[in-house]
This record gives structure tokens, sequence and C-alpha cells, in this order.
């Protein structure tokens, strides 16, 4: 273990011992060998296959239907571990929500001086149509996801906040359903918190924001902008587990400010709408003229009051990269409390003095776009070219608004299956938090790892996979771990080569797991008319 | 229901039937095709499966001559022709992919399986002694989609679309094939070897020889092989018995729809009547093609007003 750098903490196997909560993982691991996990890796991807759980990315050829890697091998969390790291995201989430009901109301962190005016006016995420108007419950961000990195035992980071339209929930229960039926065994072994209710749970969050006096339940559908999106099994899966409509633009009409769906039975009223389309898509009349996507007449629907959308339009100024230094201002301004998360300090290349020191410290720095999603167009310093650098630097001085840069962490790894064998590979975790007349935290969430050695960039749209998070109820039994910990010790053997230079941050994460450029729809292949005479 | 997930519904029905019933015909004409001169002539037996298809005209757009292989490549694995194997299986797995909410898990794995190995098959797939197999593999697909949804699924809207997009498809498709040999048919077609061997290829498309014998018992005859595909309610591929669950599954959608009825449910009822209350000797007195060329016209008007009044999206 000598050559692995003393900064990357591995949650598994720190300092020359095996952490309480991999005890029991480690032994298995030690009893299971390569071949056999090697095995269960293909019967995972045969799984997934089969099921249909894939990915799409536009911008490669061959199989336009990917499977996402998963790996075989959970990321474990102490239930202590958990619970602070909950008490930390609801702490978050009140606080983002509590900005977005502000500035689309009376501004009073803009008038206390604690966020510059501009930065909120004149940001894109920015809604006007949004100002005076109170949705649902006054809740703006229904579903988000929180994208973790970890330094250490106790040391976690928020590196972005996701309040539009986070995806990726699928996967952390599509991977739990894939690990019962692979590993049985191993889960009698452990008390593993259970993530299979989190449907309900949205559910049950979204029928609290229905609009007064809906007759026989509040309606709910999904809406999805159609099979051609990345996320689409996504849509489907969560439409199909709380067992409403899956819906796309087309299929909604609004008439007197009311929303109904066609139906074989004629118009049908639709009340709540757990919407996966950008703000931008959502309604031709309001918003984008040329979308195909949207709803003519859902703004004014839901003005009225007779539709709940989540999440809420304009939503996406509280997850802002150049809002997001702002936020633990935000949780002592609203909440008067301390921040139980830590963001990763972040320089505003837009500040004269922050732009200096990046510029003179390129190489040790990730530099992001502000508004960039899918770890597309960033810098990471440390393992780019001085030509890269360069050119980077050029762009930061042309445009230093666009840019905001943040220093090189040791992010956590956590045992992979590799080709080369068990390996430690970075990681970061997006838990998903419901906002509806309370919080609702299904304990887990999804972990991405990024699967080449030495990289930190964990999108799926570049090569990164996915893996099973699971919170331990209750700590394993103590008894053999000194002897599993010297055992793992030689399976961990072939770990260490090549952890050199990974002390950097990770890829910024994409919002909707890589949402196409303009009209991610192009036209289906329309079905035929019968055929036709002879 | 919404309208676009029974739109779905109705074509994954109709054609992932159509798969299977194109490797019906195909299997049937290769079996003719193989049967040495004065029995048949193998480039009119292909011309008549390609126009039984449909898809004639769009072939001759590509190949000057009709020759067996090409024709075979064109109805199997050519992803160009609208009406061949490969474009069926593509659209019912993408028609089964916009309503996986409405599919049991056991439905939409044989239509994904189906779709997976169909992109692994290379041209050597369908070669020589290999065809066969592969024809009763694209049918065994299809029966298996079947039995999925049949023992599955609920049965409420989404069964009774798919459902009645399969024996829609599958009443047009007996119709056709019956029609492509109608000549065999006519009055005074002589009871030769070359005619039998025609009415126990239609007999045999339709998995229907040992039927015929169960049924009549006696030689075939070509009044009794059209009466047993047009009229017989004990066969599940006899017009009669597709049309009276045409007709059967509208009616049940229309009463769990609020009640209304339209045009389709008329035209499903009159076709259902003619053929319930019908005599085969009736049926032929214009000519056979001439009523089977009016069931297939029908048929597509009949779709026609599905789509009106279920299909398209209503709105007041």
């Amino acid at each position: 273990m000598a050559d692995r750098p003393a900064s990357a903490f591995d949650e598994m196997h720190a300092n020359g011992v095996i952490r309480p909560p991999y005890a029991e993982m480690a032994r298995f691991l030690e009893a299971t060998g390569q071949d056999a996990l090697d095995q269960k890796r293909r019967e995972a991807e045969v799984l997934f296959r089969r099921i249909g759980v894939t990915f799409a990315v536009y911008t490669e050829g061959g199989d336009p239907e990917r499977l996402i890697p998963f790996d075989v091998i959970p990321r474990i969390l102490s239930r202590e571990e958990w619970e602070r790291l909950s008490k930390g995201l609801e702490q978050r989430v009140r606080a983002l929500n509590a900005f977005l009901a502000d500035v689309y109301g009376p501004q009073e962190i803009i008038k206390a001086g604690r966020i510059p005016a501009e930065l909120v006016r004149e940001n894109e995420g920015f809604l006007p149509q949004m100002v005076g108007f109170t949705p649902p419950g006054g809740v703006y961000t229904v579903i988000s996801g929180i994208d973790l990195v970890r330094t250490g035992p106790d040391e976690f980071y928020v590196l972005e906040d996701n309040c539009r339209t986070p995806s990726g929930v699928s996967y952390m229960l599509e991977n739990r359903e894939a690990m019962l039926r692979l590993f049985p065994d191993v889960f009698t072994r452990h008390r593993i918190a259970p993530v299979s209710h989190y449907p309900e749970e949205l559910l049950e969050t979204l029928k609290s924001l229905a609009p007064p006096g809906c007759d026989g339940g509040p309606k709910v559908v999904v809406l999805t902008p159609g099979p051609y999106n990345s996320a689409y099994y996504e849509h489907s899966f969560l439409a199909d587990e709380m067992g409403v409509e899956l819906v796309e633009g087309a299929d909604l009409f609004v008439r007197d400010r009311v929303v109904y769906m066609r139906t074989t039975a004629g118009p049908q009223r639709v009340d709540v709408i757990y919407r996966r389309i950008d703000d931008e898509y959502l309604d031709p009349e309001a918003f984008r003229p040329d979308s195909a996507l949207g709803v003519p007449g859902l703004m004014a629907a839901y003005r009225a009051g007779n539709v709940a959308l989540a999440n809420a339009p304009g939503a996406g100024i509280a997850d802002d990269k150049a809002v997001y230094p702002y936020v633990p201002e935000m949780v002592r301004f609203y909440l008067n409390e301390e921040p139980i998360l830590s963001n990763v300090p972040t320089f505003m290349c837009e500040r004269e003095s922050d732009r200096d020191y990046v510029l003179a410290n390129l190489d040790k720095l990730v530099v992001k776009l502000a508004r960039g999603s899918g770890g597309y167009g960033m810098l990471v310093g440390p393992h780019a070219t001085e030509e890269q650098r360069a050119d980077f630097a050029q762009r930061i001085k042309a445009r230093p608004g666009d840019y905001i840069a943040q220093p090189t962490l040791a992010l956590s790894t956590v045992p992979t299956l590799c080709d080369s064998g068990i390996a430690p590979r970075h990681v970061d975790l997006r838990p998903f938090v419901l906002f509806g007349r309370t919080i609702r935290i299904v304990p887990g969430g999804l972990t991405r790892v990024a699967l080449r050695e030495g990289s930190l960039v964990v999108n799926s749209s570049q090569g990164g996979g996915t893996k099973d998070t699971w919170v331990l109820d209750d700590a394993p039994p103590a008894q053999g771990q000194s002897q599993s910990a010297a055992g793992m010790r030689q399976t961990m053997g072939g770990m260490s080569q090549g952890m050199g230079g990974m002390t950097q941050i990770m890829g910024d994460m994409s919002q909707s797991l890589g949402m196409p450029a303009p009209d991610p729809t192009p036209a289906a292949p329309a079905n035929d008319t019968p055929r036709g005479d002879r | 229901m919404l309208s676009r997930t029974a739109d779905s519904l109705f074509w994954l029905g109709r054609y992932s039937e159509r798969a299977g019933n194109v490797a019906r015909g195909l299997a049937a004409t290769l079996r003719m095709a193989l049967l040495a001169d004065p029995l048949s002539a193998a480039d009119e037996e292909w011309r008549a499966l390609m126009i039984a298809t449909g898809c004639e005209p769009a072939f001759r757009t590509r190949h000057e001559v009709l020759a067996q292989e090409a024709a075979i490549q064109w109805l199997t694995l050519d992803a160009e022709n609208p009406a061949g194997i490969a474009a069926c299986v593509e659209a019912a797995r993408r028609n089964a992919r916009t309503v996986r909410t409405a599919l049991t898990v056991d439905m939409w794995e044989a239509i994904n399986d189906t779709w997976i190995e169909f992109r692994r098959l290379d041209s050597s797939a369908i070669k020589g002694d290999r065809l066969p197999g592969f024809l009763d593999w694209v049918k065994s697909r299809t029966l298996l989609f079947n039995g999925a949804a049949a023992d599955t699924m609920l049965r409420d809207d989404a069964w009774r679309f798919c459902h009645l997009g399969t024996v829609l498809e599958r009443a047009d498709n007996t119709a056709r094939l019956l029609d492509v040999r109608h000549a065999a048919f006519e009055p005074g077609a002589a009871a030769d070897a070359a005619n039998y061997a025609q009415w126990q290829a239609v007999l045999r498309s339709v998995s229907a020889l040992r039927a015929f014998q169960h049924v009549y018992h006696a030689r075939l005859d070509p009044t009794q092989v059209a009466e047993l595909l047009i009229l017989r309610p004990e066969l599940p591929r006899s017009l009669l018995a597709c049309y009276r669950r045409v007709e059967q599954t509208l009616d049940s959608i229309a009463t769990a729809n609020g009640g209304a009825r339209g045009e389709c449910h008329r035209l499903a009822g009159a076709m259902h009547a003619k053929l319930r209350y019908g005599r085969i000797d009736g049926l032929l007195a214009g000519g056979l093609h001439e009523f089977l060329t009016g069931v297939i016209d029908q048929n597509i008007t009949l779709g026609q007003e599905i789509g009106r009044l279920y299909l398209n999206g209503r709105q007041p």
C-alpha cells in the first residue's frame, strides 16, 4: 500500500484497517474471488439489458442504447454517517427552497446585501414569469438531487445542487434489485435500509401538492420529452412504479386554464405534473415558441392554481453554479443555523482577485463553466497539458463571468471490480430529497464511480458507472475483523498501482444525465397506415 | 387510457402479429418453390408472396428480377422493407418501448429479446438450410408474445387494444394468404397435384393442415379449405373467428370508456354478421378474389375508424 497517496481516503480500507461498515463485505470479497465476481458482473449485464435499463448517448456512434456500467461491489455507509448527511441534506434543501420563495417574492436576501442583486436578476435561471407567484404548498424544489463527495471519515462536501429535474433515482432502485438477485446471501449477512419505497414516497409527495377540490383524488402524471430522451427509461420506470400515466406534451391540452389529457374515453383532468422537461420547453406560449415538447397554455393553468408542477419553473436559479457559493449563506440567513454540509471553496472568475488567483494556479484547479453540465467544457488543471491550460486562460480572460474554479479535492475511493481485479475507484453520491408537506429522504442514493483508473469524472456520459449504495441499519458483527483485514491487504495488493495524481475534483454532474441540445425529440417514425391496395 | 398509449398498444399487437405472419407466408412459399415444375413455378410463387405482403412495388424499384434470394432478403432482414420482418420487429419494439408502463415484464422481454437477438443476425442466418429454422424462430417469438399477453395481462384497456391489433392484423393476413392463391380455388380448378399443393400450402401457412382433417375427415377440397379459413368458428385464424374477437373487443372497449360507440363498431358488427350468417357458396358466388379484396379493403377502413374514435386523441 506504500504507493497509495495518503490523500485519497478509501472508504473500505483506511490506514491499513477495514473500516467497520465494510467488515462483512471484505470477508465476502476475499472468500468469493475474482472469477466468481466476474461471473456476477456478466449476469448483471444480462439482467440490465433484459430489463431494458439503458441510457442513450448521443455523441457516439454504435449502440444508441447503452448500459451504464454497473459495479457489483456496493458502497456502504453506516447509519451514523447517513444520519448526519440526512440532516445536512434536509437543512440545505429547506434553505434552497426559502431562497427561491424569497427571490421570486420580497428579495430580502438581496436587500440585506448577502447576495449580489445582478447575480440573481440577470441570471438565465431566473424566470420573470414566476415573480409574485407562490407555487402550491410554497414548494419549489419538490425533488432535488444533491451531489456529495467525500474526502475523509467525516468530511463530506456538496459539489452541486440539482433543483430542476435531477435524474438517476431509477438506477438507485434498479441497482438494489439487481444486487438482491445476484447476492441474496450477502443481504442476509447485513441489515440494509430498504430503498424500494421511494416511488410511494414520491407519489405521496406529489399528491400533497394537488390543487384543492380534485374529484376522486388527485390525478398525477409524469411528463416526458419522449423515448428519445436519454433518461426516458427512468421516466417510464417512475410512472410505472407510481401507477400513473406517462404523458408527452401532445397528450395534454389546456382549456379554460385547466389541464386535460387525451384518453380513449375523452378528456380527463390532470392535477399534478411531475415534469421531466426543461423550463424553456414547458409551454410555447410562455417560453420557447418553437418547443414541440410542451403544452400551450400550461403556465396560465399553473398560475391560475389549477395544476401543480414539480419542480416549479424557475427553480434552476437555486442550483446555478454562480449562486452555489452563496448556499451556506442562505442557510444562515433563512434558517439561522450553521450549515451541516460544507461547500467546496469556489473561485468566481468574475471577481478580479479570484480571477488573478485562478489564472496563476490553473495547474492546481478545476475550472468549470458556470452553466455547463455533463462534464463537458471543463479543465482538470493537474491533468491538463500546458496548451490546454493556456487555452482555458484565454477563455477565462475573454468571458470571466462564464467560469468558476475549485481546488482539487482528494476524493474518496471504493473498491471496484475492474478487468485487472479489485481496485479503488473514485466515487460521488447523489441522494434524493423529496419535499412536499414534509421532507422525506430514502436512505441511500446513486453512487457514481469513475471506472477509468485515476479518473475523477463519474458522468455516465463520460464513462462513469454506478454502484448500489447501502446504509446499514446497525453495525455489523465485530468478530474476525482483524483477520479479514490481514487477508484484505493481500487482496488489495493489486489495487494500488497508478493512483498518483488523483487529487482533484470530479467533473460536474449532469442535471438530467445529459439532456441533449435544443429539441431532443426527433419525430418518431409514425406507425404505418394499413398496407394499401394490392 | 391515453390515446397515444392505446395507439402504441394497437400497433404493437399488429406488428408483432405481422412479423409472425410474414414468416408463415414465407415458409409456405419456400415449400412451394422447392417443389419442381410442373407443380409450381418458383418465380410465380415469390411474386405472389410479394403481392400478398404488399411490398412488391418497393421491391421492384430495387430489383429487376424477382430472384428467390433477393426476395428472401427483402422479406426478412432488409430493414428498408416496411412490410418485412426486420421492420416489423423494429416497429413492435419501438411501440413496446413507448408503452413499457402498460406491458407486463413477460411481454416486454418477449419483444425486447427478439429485438436484441435480431440485431445480432447477419445474412448467413437466412441462407440455405438455416432459413426454415429462422422462420420457425420468428413464428415462435410471435407465439411467445401472444402467450405472454394472454397469460399475464390484466384484462383492462391495455390488453384490449393490444389484442384488437393482433386479431385485426390476423384477419387481414388470413385474407391475404388465401387471396394470393385464389386461382387454385376458382370453380373448375382441377383437382390435380399442382392445385392440391396450393391448398396444402394455404392450410400450412395458418397451421391448419391437421385441423382440416379434424373438421372434415376428408380429402382436401377447395371449397372446404376456403370455408375453413373464412367461416369456421373453431379455427382461431379463420376470418369469422378473428372478426368475432374484433367485435367483442371493440364492445368491451366501448363499455370501459363511457359507452360511446362509433363507425368502427358498426363496421365490425356488419363484417362479423356477414361471416357469421354467410354460406360459402354465397360468398364464393361473386368470386373468391372479389370477396377477399372486399374484406381487405373493409379491414383497412375499420382500422382507420378505430384510429379516429380511440387512437388519435379526440379533443372536444
